[in-house]
């Protein structure tokens, strides 16, 4: 995206502008460093974080740190790395995602289009839940799963983010389908076209964007989550951050600094991956968030 | 026959909507009843339905560990909300002046959004770590005298989650004031100019007036986003040294589930709704009213 013709049209003198560089490459430097340190150590061997220094290279490059990080490591009491969990948190990711993108999308479509008497309400049900402190539902939560026979099971929290990601869904849908013009929708009407034949035929044509902004501000919220996970996981359903938390936390042992940063990034490379490939997308996501409308 | 496929179709949306208003309904609001109604209860290890009325909520805010989770929070929200502002509004207002390379700071300022707090945490607890971290680091350069051990300091510990939060989430905050900045008519600006306005009676007088929607946006999610708290400290440093950097999101997990006091963990959560929902009720109010 190019800004140019945006920017502002203040003057500024030539120390002026140094200042502003200055301060610019700083907090660069700032937002860079701990991930400049992590990677950096990720491929040095044990006795050279302990004893070295910790923003020097590696002088003895290794993999070996991401290798026990990924399949070897000690998660809890299982010597199996982070691939189990890794896996986990894909098969809890994909389906969550792909259903609440499709939620999300018809419930803009209705609030938009289909508007009834306490939509407005409705919307600001489902808007208000964006919000809550998953706090107050961690307690029913893990009795109602129990009770549908979903507790410790990767479909079991595929339902919690489902359920919980109803809100944000509907709020990017819905704000987006509200530009689109609706006497397109009842001329298609007049013409005969059904509610859902309306919805595949001229809303999804043109809900690109909106469904990108949806699919990564999901995923990386899902992802990222850990209070569900550590919540309502067992061992064969525990999510990656979960895994990653006890992998750093393990008491046992040597503290492998050098694996637990191979651990983090992997952690974090999904996600990562997501922002550098579609970092636009992520923006308009964590704008439209904030600042509705 | 036709009657009948119109009416179904008129039908349909609502039948459509339903299932996300049920699942609303039960999972948002059936449980927050839920969990309000246990907060009266003597819920320890499961949940029990003898009223006891208010007696965990004075039992609450007699504990120690609430009161400092409740500082910890005081403080903590704060200092975030302050510090992310100040350097988002920084930050935008010079990316705005024609920066060369500004594609390439924008997005190494965003990304420790897209990570996860457990990461953070995990990389902040090494860095400020005096062993190993950036204290040792100052002593190998030749700084002996250099100190920086925050996170092992029961009184220092809360900073070091601000200054982890901070790195987190200043970025975004960048964005949206630069997006607000963006937004300015640079009529305005130059019409200023004309009338001698200096450069910093420019931002403070006009500029920074009309982003008021955006200091607006940025505090409400900040101060959510705050009282939610929950992973990074757990990552960061566990809710210690002792229990110094106690939160009420953490003290509500520990008490519900590793101490059985799942009655007083309610009564922590329903605290911890009230607060967000005084901060984004009128929010959201405001906000569906204007669009309708």
């Amino acid at each position: 995206m190019s800004h140019a013709t945006q920017d502002t049209a203040v003057r500024t003198g030539r120390i002026a502008r140094t200042f502003i560089y200055l301060v610019l490459l700083l907090f660069a430097l700032f937002y860079l460093l701990p991930f400049f340190v992590m990677l950096a150590n990720s491929l040095k061997p044990l006795s050279e974080i302990t004893g070295g220094n910790m923003m020097a290279l590696p002088q003895d490059w290794t993999i070996a740190p991401w290798l026990s990080a990924w399949s070897t490591a000690q998660i809890g009491v299982e010597p199996t790395g982070l691939r189990p969990y890794f896996l986990n948190s894909i098969l809890m990711v994909v389906p969550a995602v792909a259903i609440s993108t499709v939620i999300g999308a018809l419930n803009g479509y209705i609030l938009t289009k289909w508007r009834f008497r306490g939509d407005t309400v409705i919307f600001g049900l489902m808007l208000f839940s964006c919000f809550i402190p998953f706090q107050i539902v961690l307690i029913p939560m893990a009795r109602m799963l129990g009770l549908m026979g979903l507790a410790g099971s990767t479909p079991g929290l595929v339902l919690v983010h489902v359920v919980y990601g109803i809100g944000f869904g509907t709020l990017y849908f819905r704000n987006y389908y509200a530009a689109f013009p609706t006497e397109l929708v009842r001329a298609a009407q007049i013409d005969g076209a059904g509610f859902f034949q309306i919805f595949w035929r001229i809303m999804l044509p043109v809900s690109g964007p909106i469904a990108v902004v949806n699919i990564i501000w999901q995923f990386t919220n899902i992802w990222n989550d850990f209070l569900f996970g550590a919540s309502f996981a067992d061992l064969d359903s525990m999510p990656m951050t979960v895994a990653l938390n006890n992998l750093v936390n393990s008491s046992t042992g040597v503290k492998e600094y050098n694996v637990h940063f191979a651990g983090a990034i992997l952690a974090a490379l999904p996600t990562l991956l997501v922002y550098i490939v579609a970092g636009r997308y992520f923006v308009r996501g964590l704008m439209a968030g904030s600042v509705k409308g | 026959m036709t009657d009948l496929r119109t009416r179904f179709q008129d039908w349909l949306p609502r039948l459509v909507l339903s299932p996300s208003l049920a699942a609303v309904l039960v999972f948002v609001y059936g449980f927050i009843a839920f969990t309000l109604y246990l907060s009266f209860t003597d819920s320890r290890m499961l949940p029990s339905y003898d009223w006891v009325g208010l007696e965990n909520y004075s039992k609450l805010w007699g504990l120690r560990h609430w009161h400092t989770a409740i500082a910890n929070l005081g403080i903590f929200a704060l200092l975030y909300i302050t510090i992310c502002t100040a350097i988002g509004l920084t930050l935008a207002i010079f990316l705005d002046q024609k920066i060369r390379g500004e594609g390439l700071l924008r997005p190494i300022y965003l990304y420790p959004m897209a990570l996860s707090f457990i990461v953070t945490g995990t990389a902040w607890k090494w860095f400020l770590d005096p062993g190993i971290g950036l204290e040792h680091t100052m002593h190998l350069w030749g700084w002996e005298s250099f100190e920086f051990g925050w996170i092992k300091d029961r009184d220092m510990a809360i900073y070091t989650v601000v200054i982890a939060a901070v790195w987190q989430s200043s970025g975004f905050v960048m964005a949206m004031f630069l997006a607000g900045l963006r937004g300015i008519d640079n009529e305005i600006l130059k019409a200023a100019q004309i009338d001698g306005a200096s450069n910093w009676n420019l931002y403070r007088r006009i500029v920074i007036p009309l982003l008021r929607p955006a200091f607006l946006s940025a505090f409400v999610i900040l101060s959510h986003l705050a009282v939610k708290s929950y992973d990074l400290v757990i990552a960061l440093t566990g809710g210690g040294p002792g229990r110094a950097t106690e939160l009420p999101a953490t003290f509500m997990y520990s008490y519900t589930f590793t101490r059985n006091s799942m009655g007083i963990g309610a009564a922590s959560a329903v605290i911890m709704l009230m607060t967000i929902a005084a901060i984004m009720t009128p929010y959201l109010y405001a906000e569906l009213k204007d669009k309708g």
